[in-house]
């Protein structure tokens, strides 16, 4: 990558930023976010950082794009048409002055620290005994595996915050359908969703594998299945479930459990989370498919929001 | 094997067993009170300062657990919380009719063990970045019980709160950027008085006292307290400002002692001043009750901020540094308390005013009782936990001669009599006695139980300066003394 | 040169700062909320931007930026079903009221 590039990508990304927050139109906006997504994967590849990446164009703008997206169509179709009131104009300058004289100070403590990779070194030297090769994997599921195993309670005390949102006489009932068109899965768009949700769970799987030694990983594995559960419901191929499905529940607790579980085997062994030796590689991979598993449905779940009434649905 | 990971990990499998339990999740918790009990008290009985790291990766890498005195009083004080907040909950968070799942019933209990597993990870964490996690953990849970209240006043709580997050965030990148590392004992033998340095600790504070609630960050915390279910409010206000609070006490004594200025410690002192007046002004105002505690709460916190300044300065006695701890858990258990009988009081009379308490106190003798014990050791009064904690702040400011913090911490003691007195003085208002239900001998118990834990821990008082102050000795080391004066 | 090296982390400042505009002039929640994925993606691009070495990307700095994002999705969806369910009660009066009273049993 040459420096001209960088410096266009950089300006790229701010001056999308900027689109995504003063669009009068949330629909404008939501979509500049997306594309600001899609750069930051963009600038994460010329920092060599394929992981971040892969997470941040599959999270950062995919999920969380089509969250909004679908938040907003479902606020319109309520009467709310996300018009923000206006300010004043002096207050909105007072926020500008205030804003840019924060993001100096933080710009010039940015500055005064010098780019360093600190800590490659200690972790090129510990992987061999992972018996893995990407070393940002090795971080998430061994170095740091408690931030992890934290990280994915987090994500499941969310889809449980979402739901106890679920109205009077909602629970336990099915999320709101996404389905386009209310042909009850035929069509073009159910075709497609049929389609792709197996090729989903083939690319999940692989990207889990090849997480052990290339980039990818359980998350951004979750995400891809995620990505296919959501297509699929949207084609009308598949409709969610009720939340007391038993099924369901295993596969929302199957990864944080397995994670939990193989953590307190440590405990025999020594310490919480350790991975007796012999044994890293073969861990890792178990709790990584099984939390890939687990963040696909839970992310899905979480995109199509508490369970509403059937009187609702549709 | 240590209890120091078993606090977190057992409520987490407690959290996915009560996922998969469906109508029977609530008798989980039956479960959970003897386990945590133990693990507490294991914990307790640790040696001072033990730690660990979490598998087989030493720092800068890995993450460090760690039973510093802190940790031990809020997280015994924690386990104490949740198991009777717990109790009182199983009846309000059940099945519906016919045994059916409901909402609130069912996602509640995962909630309650994600914001236990949650702040004991936050206790116990020396990582800076661990414990950014620890922080949303506990944020998620409280935001999604403010819900079950109030769906506005928890958006608000939301919104903020996400802001808090991302301030801390922004401060851990630039530590991490600055140090390779951003665990609190590594940063301590590195710190250097340097721009990075000095603006992440800034914007960290800031989004600490946006997560704790203190004036003027307090705005969200009222609405979203008041009007939560009772023993989420109860957890809310007794807990989960908690976190922030223990996080503050990492970077500000623990990693960056050497390197703070005495004119930060002073605004901190400030702000916890103006905390307590302008939260007791506003309790007194209100004439409704859950108002009333909630702004009591805001007033409460400021204690904790107002003796930064005391404590840094008296590093050779400890006494601050104690007095400040043990307000922190003697407000946990009497604001628990206090939640759970107003929440009694208030369904009994089916309204929300003080003077909807009209002549209570005969109908529900022993729940005024609880209301008033709590009341006791919220306004400072001997003996209680409450009592030992101003009395060792107010030592400190004399001794110190600050004057200024001394009377703050009398006129609050004061103010928090005349808005504690306030509703008592309702409850034995008239000569009738008002016809109310019968209340569930456990649901009466839970508030008693928090409030009597209250009132007589300060007869161990002494027992709780020593494990509080035994971790100031290595906590505070003489330079900051010396670079304060 | 060393504003060269700096380029990353220094977009990731500017997103924060806009991203920080934006939130406090935008008074609709969703706007708000997609405000603050700005300033989390630029606090991301300051951990790791700075995290960077000769050849590359320092892979602890990575690992917890990808903590971070799901981190934030996680909360951007609990957000986003916490907005809709605002806007649902107040277009139901009927809810608003039962809401109401559940307020003053508690």
């Amino acid at each position: 990558m040459t420096l001209a590039f960088d410096m266009i990508l950089c300006l790229m990304i701010v001056g999308t930023a900027a689109a995504a927050l003063l669009m009068r139109n949330a629909l404008a906006a939501i979509v500049f976010f997306i594309v600001l997504g899609n750069l930051l994967g963009l600038a994460w590849l010329a920092m060599d950082a394929v992981n971040v990446a892969m997470a941040e164009i599959a999270i950062g703008a995919g999920v969380t794009g089509v969250l909004l997206i679908l938040t907003r169509q479902r606020l319109m179709a309520l009467g709310d048409d996300l018009v923000s009131a206006e300010m004043p104009g002096w207050l909105r300058t007072g926020a500008l002055v205030a804003c840019a004289g924060f993001a100096a100070l933080i710009g010039s403590a940015v500055l005064s620290v010098a780019p360093a990779d600190d800590l490659g070194g200690s972790i090129a030297a510990l992987m061999p005994g992972l018996g893995i090769e990407n070393p940002v994997t090795g971080v998430l599921l061994a170095f740091r595996a408690y931030d992890t195993l934290l990280e994915a309670f987090v994500l499941l005390g969310a889809l449980v915050a979402v739901w106890s949102l679920a109205p009077r006489g909602a629970w336990p009932q099915r999320p709101a359908a996404l389905a386009l068109a209310e042909n009850g899965g035929h069509g073009v768009a159910a075709a497609f969703g049929r389609l792709l949700l197996p090729l989903a769970l083939v690319m999940a799987a692989y990207l889990v594998w090849a997480g052990s030694d290339l980039p990818g990983g359980a998350f951004q594995a979750g995400t891809v299945l995620a990505g296919g559960l959501i297509i699929a419901a949207i084609g009308g191929a598949v409709s969610w479930p009720r939340a007391d499905d038993r099924y369901l529940r295993v596969a929302l607790v199957l990864g944080p459990a397995v994670f939990l579980i193989i953590g307190l085997a440590g405990i025999a062994q020594g310490r919480f989370l350790f991975y007796p030796p012999g044994f890293e590689k073969a861990l890792i991979v178990a709790i990584e498919y099984s939390l890939a598993l687990s963040i696909g449905v839970t992310l899905a779940l979480q995109v199509a929001g508490p369970p509403v009434a059937p009187d609702h649905e549709g | 094997m240590s209890p120091l990971d078993l606090l977190v990990a057992v409520p987490l499998a407690l959290m996915i067993a009560a996922l998969l339990l469906g109508t029977w999740v609530r008798w989980l918790l039956l479960t959970a009170i003897p386990v945590m009990a133990g693990l507490t008290v294991w914990l307790l009985l640790l040696p001072e300062g033990s730690a660990h790291v979490v598998g087989d990766w030493n720092l800068p890498l890995g993450v460090q657990l760690r039973a510093d005195g802190v940790a031990q009083l809020m997280v015994g004080a924690m386990a104490a919380c949740a198991s009777i907040v717990g109790l009182y909950a199983l009846h309000e968070f059940a099945p519906g009719p016919d045994r059916s799942e409901t909402a609130h019933g069912y996602a509640f209990w995962p909630l309650f063990y994600l914001l236990w597993g949650g702040a004991n990870a936050g206790f116990l964490s020396t990582d800076l970045f661990n414990l950014y996690i620890a922080l949303e953990m506990v944020s998620l849970a409280a935001v999604a019980m403010a819900a079950m209240g109030s769906l506005r006043a928890a958006l608000r709580y939301f919104v903020i709160a996400l802001v808090g997050s991302l301030a801390y965030l922004l401060g851990v990148a630039l530590l991490f950027a600055n140090y390779a590392t951003v665990d609190v004992t590594l940063l301590a033998e590195m710190a250097r008085p340097d721009l990075a340095t000095k603006t992440a600790l800034a914007v960290m504070t800031a989004g600490l006292l946006i997560k704790a609630a203190v004036f003027p960050l307090h705005g969200w915390l009222p609405p979203a307290h008041a009007a939560a279910p009772a023993p989420a409010s109860a957890l809310l206000s007794a807990i989960v400002v908690k976190v922030g609070f223990v996080i503050l006490l990492r970077l500000w004594f623990e990693a960056f002692p050497a390197i703070v200025a005495p004119a930060g410690l002073e605004v901190l002192g400030w702000l916890g001043a103006l905390a307590v007046l302008y939260g007791s002004v506003q309790a007194i105002r209100q004439d409704s009750l859950k108002a009333l505690v909630a702004y009591s709460t805001v007033a409460q916190i400021g204690y904790l901020l107002l003796a930064f300044p005391l404590v840094a300065t008296a590093a050779g006695s400890g006494g601050a540094w104690a007095g400040m701890t043990i307000h922190a858990i003697a407000h946990m258990l009497a604001k628990a308390a206090m939640f759970l009988a107003a929440g009694l009081m208030l369904k009994a009379v089916n309204g929300h005013r003080l003077k909807d308490l009209h002549g209570l106190a005969r109908a529900m003798p022993l729940t005024v009782a609880a209301f008033g014990l709590a009341a006791v050791s919220l306004m400072g009064l001997p003996p209680s936990a409450g009592f030992i904690a101003k009395f060792l702040l107010l030592e400190a400011a004399v001794e110190q001669g600050a004057v200024f913090a001394a009377a703050v911490l009398i006129v609050g003691g004061l103010m928090a009599a005349v808005y504690l007195f306030n509703p008592l003085a309702w409850t034995f208002a008239g000569s009738d006695t008002p016809v109310v239900e019968a209340t569930a001998p456990l649901r009466t118990a839970a508030p008693l139980a928090l409030a009597l834990l209250a009132v007589s821990l300060g007869f161990a008082g002494q027992a709780m300066v020593d494990v509080a102050a035994s971790a100031t000795s290595a906590r505070l080391p003489a330079a900051v003394a010396v670079d304060v004066r | 040169m060393t504003v060269l090296l700096h380029l990353y982390p220094l977009t990731g400042v500017a997103l924060v700062g806009l991203g920080f505009y934006g939130f406090l002039i935008l008074r609709h929640p969703l706007r708000q909320i997609l405000a603050v994925n700005v300033v989390g993606a630029g606090i991301f691009l300051v951990l790791g931007g700075l995290g960077r070495g000769a050849a590359s990307t320092d892979p602890f700095p990575q690992a917890l930026v990808i903590t971070g994002i799901v981190v934030a999705v996680a909360l951007t969806a609990f957000g986003a079903a916490l907005i809709l369910r605002v806007a649902e009660d107040e277009r139901a009066p009927d809810d608003k009221a039962a809401a109401k009273t559940t307020d003053d049993h508690t």
